[in-house]
């Protein structure tokens, strides 16, 4: 009894463990199967809660991993593919977002903190150094005349 | 009895809060000390009414008391103290509870430590904390109230999330929360310094032990929380950029950020505006997590707690709270003065790099987190942002981070010496291209890219160590000398040693873990084994076992190498008979720094003969991993005791008042 209520269980498999590398499912191809893992990092379970179709358990990644795995097969490239899955269920289901017009903030956004926060410096720091346009002779002299002033 | 007086002292808790706001901002305006004294008094009894709250609640649930309803929903008799302990905040009602709890011990800490801090500042401080905790309770008690009864008690509870019931998961939310929240007393320095119209070296300094200390905690917090991920979750990852992660991870990037450019304010009295900013910032991003986490908006690998309708209520507490904090601080901060001057190669730029980088980074992620969510309002598309978003743009700007950090403490402040930081680092350049290079001889497959992290690894650690030798002259005079300075370095920059020496070992953990991780999985008979990098691992056995809440199979697995036993390993796959849930505890076999990570999988019989799913991985040098936070965690903790953090310190500047 108990037995039988484990392997029930162990069907229903709520908790996903890295699913991808069932012995079960693989590819013959070394190659060819490491080409497939590394499509499935990418791309979303879509009805699990966030998790590749790599890690998840579910009935749903298990047919796009099979669906990945025959297009392999058949010779078709990892764009190829993931074209395939985009035209099937949206963008939604790459993990990475397209550099697309839309996505543009998303994909700017960090290094325009970079630039903006690198532009304030750059002006902090002009604003308090000597102007440029002095020979280095004037400025020495100016920085001496201030210095001797604080003293 | 106990529950009703638990939930008599919530309701009571408010109260004080609110009297804690009145007596404390009255105290301020009339310059009363014995209303501010007793707005004080106040801060200590609401702390207390909610510890009692606290233990009545933690009390139902270590008796398993069913009648309440909170414990019916989350806990069972057969559950194991511990989880019966921990099922205390493992819920939506217990953990805002845990939160207040933290809440206002932060404000009453902020009253026993606080003695130094001016008249004013320290009122409005404990008003301000007074606030926070008004609106927090208020929700705990309307809207989150765990220790509301049912009329009809079932027999039996609904019990715990089985991957819940860990030890480091029954921690870790107590570290995050006490970090989380540890950031609202910085919060209520800064709006009662803005309100004052004072923000000086004095109250950086006072500012910092507080950013130290909740920074410390929430280090530890998040380590727990993907140690547990590592070993519970069965497939070996740490950190998934997943909402919940990203959640936590924000007001880490940010306190990291403050505690830097507090620094430049403490002493030279620059940035003043950037750091109070900063200070309101960590903990808006508290509770953004806290409200991310609850409401339910994103999808989560680690969803808890999930109710949209109160997220709603949360989403609200945020945007007033900081609403209001953020106002005050675009009306006060033109009046902050612009501080020291500094050259383009000096400490202070060095640490606004820091800064302008972390901003970024957090940046990163917080767009990361929220653009899906965007982007669907905006134009009804959805979108993913994965892992591979994040490795794309955090992952550089952390190198670039890392690249520049050992130089940044080896620069005088105002004017830096960039020829002679060049002369003291050439030695942490040679030891981090030998390190990358030798990384490369022997691994296989060989990757350049991952070669180079796994060396800025060792040149943060390297480049701590110099800096650590340059403020001893070690080699260049006597050793006694050597010791003298040794001995007599200030905990801070202890403290900021180990920071930077742990960053250091955790980059070259993860980054060589990520890259050269081996993974391997067969069906295996009895007897039958499978080769994992340079181990064999053979499943010597499989027998049934009763855990107190759970059926188990058990695996007897010995993993050796060339012929030699290497260790034994037991890793189990359980069934929680209460929900139905099935988990796998890894068996974990340490050799050094890397681990050998097995999972039992499921049953696979191949006709009559009885088989197992077995999965291996080599995980190397996954120790540095964890071990990485926890020195960098270690290094806050010496830095808080130095003494020249000792509340006392800033009194002299007290104005005669």
């Amino acid at each position: 009894m108990r037995r039988a209520r484990l392997l029930i269980a162990a069907l229903a498999g709520v908790l996903s463990l890295a699913a991808a590398s069932d012995p079960a499912e693989r590819l013959k191809d070394p190659a060819q199967e490491a080409q497939a893992r590394q499509i499935f990092r990418d791309v979303r379970c879509l009805v699990c809660q966030n998790e590749s179709i790599d890690d998840s358990e579910a009935e749903l990644a298990h047919d796009l991993r099979q669906i990945v795995r025959e297009q392999i097969r058949a010779g078709k490239s990892s764009a190829q593919i993931k074209a395939f899955l985009t035209e099937r269920y949206g963008e939604f289901v790459l993990l990475t977002p397209s550099f697309s017009a839309g996505n543009l903030a998303l994909w700017a956004g960090p290094f325009l903190v970079v630039i903006l926060g690198g532009a304030l410096l750059f002006a902090r720091l002009r604003n308090r150094t000597p102007d440029p346009d002095l020979t280095p002779l004037e400025a020495q002299r100016l920085r001496t005349l201030s210095e001797d002033e604080t003293r | 009895m106990i529950v009703e007086a638990g939930a008599f002292a919530l309701i009571l808790a408010l109260a004080l809060s609110i009297a804690q706001v009145v007596l404390s901002a009255a105290g301020r305006i009339r310059r009363s000390a014995p209303l501010a004294g007793a707005g004080e008094g106040a801060a200590l009894a609401a702390f207390a009414a909610v510890a009692m709250a606290f233990a009545a609640l933690m009390h139902a649930f270590v008796v398993s008391d069913f009648s309440v309803a909170n414990v019916a929903a989350n806990s069972h008799t057969a559950k194991p103290l511990l989880y019966r302990v921990a099922g205390t905040w493992g819920s939506h009602e217990g953990s805002m509870l845990l939160w207040c709890l933290a809440l206002t011990g932060f404000g009453a800490a902020a009253v026993g430590l606080g003695g130094s801090l001016p008249r004013g500042l320290r009122a409005l401080t404990v008003a301000t904390q007074g606030v926070l905790g008004t609106v927090f309770l208020a929700y705990t008690v309307l809207a989150s109230n765990p220790l509301v009864r049912v009329l009809t008690p079932p027999v039996e509870g609904r019990s715990l999330n089985p991957l819940l019931q860990d030890p480091a998961l029954a921690i870790h939310p107590p570290f995050l929360y006490a970090g989380y929240v540890g950031m609202s007393v910085v919060f209520s320095l800064a709006v009662a310094a803005l309100i004052e119209g004072r923000i000086d070296a004095a109250w950086s300094r006072w500012v910092r032990p507080w950013a130290l200390a909740a920074w410390s905690l929430l280090t530890v917090g998040i380590t727990l929380g993907a140690f547990w991920a590592y070993y519970e979750l069965g497939w070996g990852g740490w950190w998934f950029w997943d909402p919940v992660e990203n959640a936590s991870f924000m007001p880490w990037l940010v306190a990291t950020a403050l505690l830097h450019s507090a620094v430049v304010t403490e002493k030279r009295g620059a940035l003043a505006g950037w750091t109070v900013f900063l200070a309101l910032s960590a903990f808006t991003f508290s509770m953004l997590g806290a409200f991310l986490v609850r409401s339910g908006v994103l999808t989560s690998v680690h969803a808890f707690a999930v109710d949209p309708k109160r997220g709603v209520l949360l989403l609200i507490i945020l945007g007033v709270t900081s609403g209001l904090a953020f106002t005050l601080f675009a009306w006060r901060a033109p009046s902050l003065g612009q501080g020291g001057l500094f050259a383009p190669i000096s400490r202070e730029s060095a640490l606004v790099l820091n800064n302008i980088l972390l901003a970024a980074a957090t940046a990163t992620v917080l767009l990361g987190t929220l653009y899906p969510l965007i982007r669907e309002a905006m134009s009804g598309e959805s979108i993913s942002v994965g892992p591979p978003y994040f490795n794309l743009t955090f992952t550089p700007l952390m190198a670039a981070l890392a690249v520049l950090l050992p130089a940044g403490p080896l620069l005088a402040w105002k004017r830096g010496d960039a020829r002679g930081v060049a002369q003291r680092l050439w030695a942490a350049v040679l030891v981090a291209v030998a390190l990358a290079l030798l990384v490369v001889a022997i691994t296989s497959p060989h990757k350049a890219f991952a070669a180079a992290g796994v060396g800025l690894g060792g040149w943060l650690v390297v480049g701590a160590l110099v800096e650590l030798l340059e403020r001893t002259r070690a080699f260049r005079a006597p050793a006694a000398e050597t010791w003298h300075r040794l001995t007599g370095l200030p905990r801070g920059a202890w403290g900021m040693t180990f920071a930077h020496l742990g960053l250091g070992v955790f980059i070259m953990g993860a980054v060589f873990e990520t890259s050269w991780k081996v993974e391997a999985a067969e069906t295996l008979p009895r007897g039958g084994g499978l080769d994992i990098g340079a181990y064999h691992v053979t499943l010597d056995d499989v027998r049934p076992v009763a855990g107190p809440n759970y059926d188990a199979d058990r695996g007897t697995i010995s993993v050796t190498r060339a012929g030699k036993p290497v260790c034994q390993v037991a890793p189990e796959r359980r069934l929680y008979t209460v929900g139905g849930e099935t988990t796998s505890e890894v068996g974990l076999c340490y050799r050094g720094a890397s681990h050998i990570y097995i999972v039992l999988g499921e049953r696979r019989d191949s006709g009559a003969q009885p088989a197992w799913l077995v999965r291996a991985y080599w995980n190397p040098w996954a120790s540095l991993i964890f071990l990485g936070p926890v020195i960098m965690a270690l290094g806050g903790l010496i830095s808080l005791s130095d003494r020249r953090l000792r509340l006392g310190v800033g009194r002299r500047r007290e104005p005669a008042a």
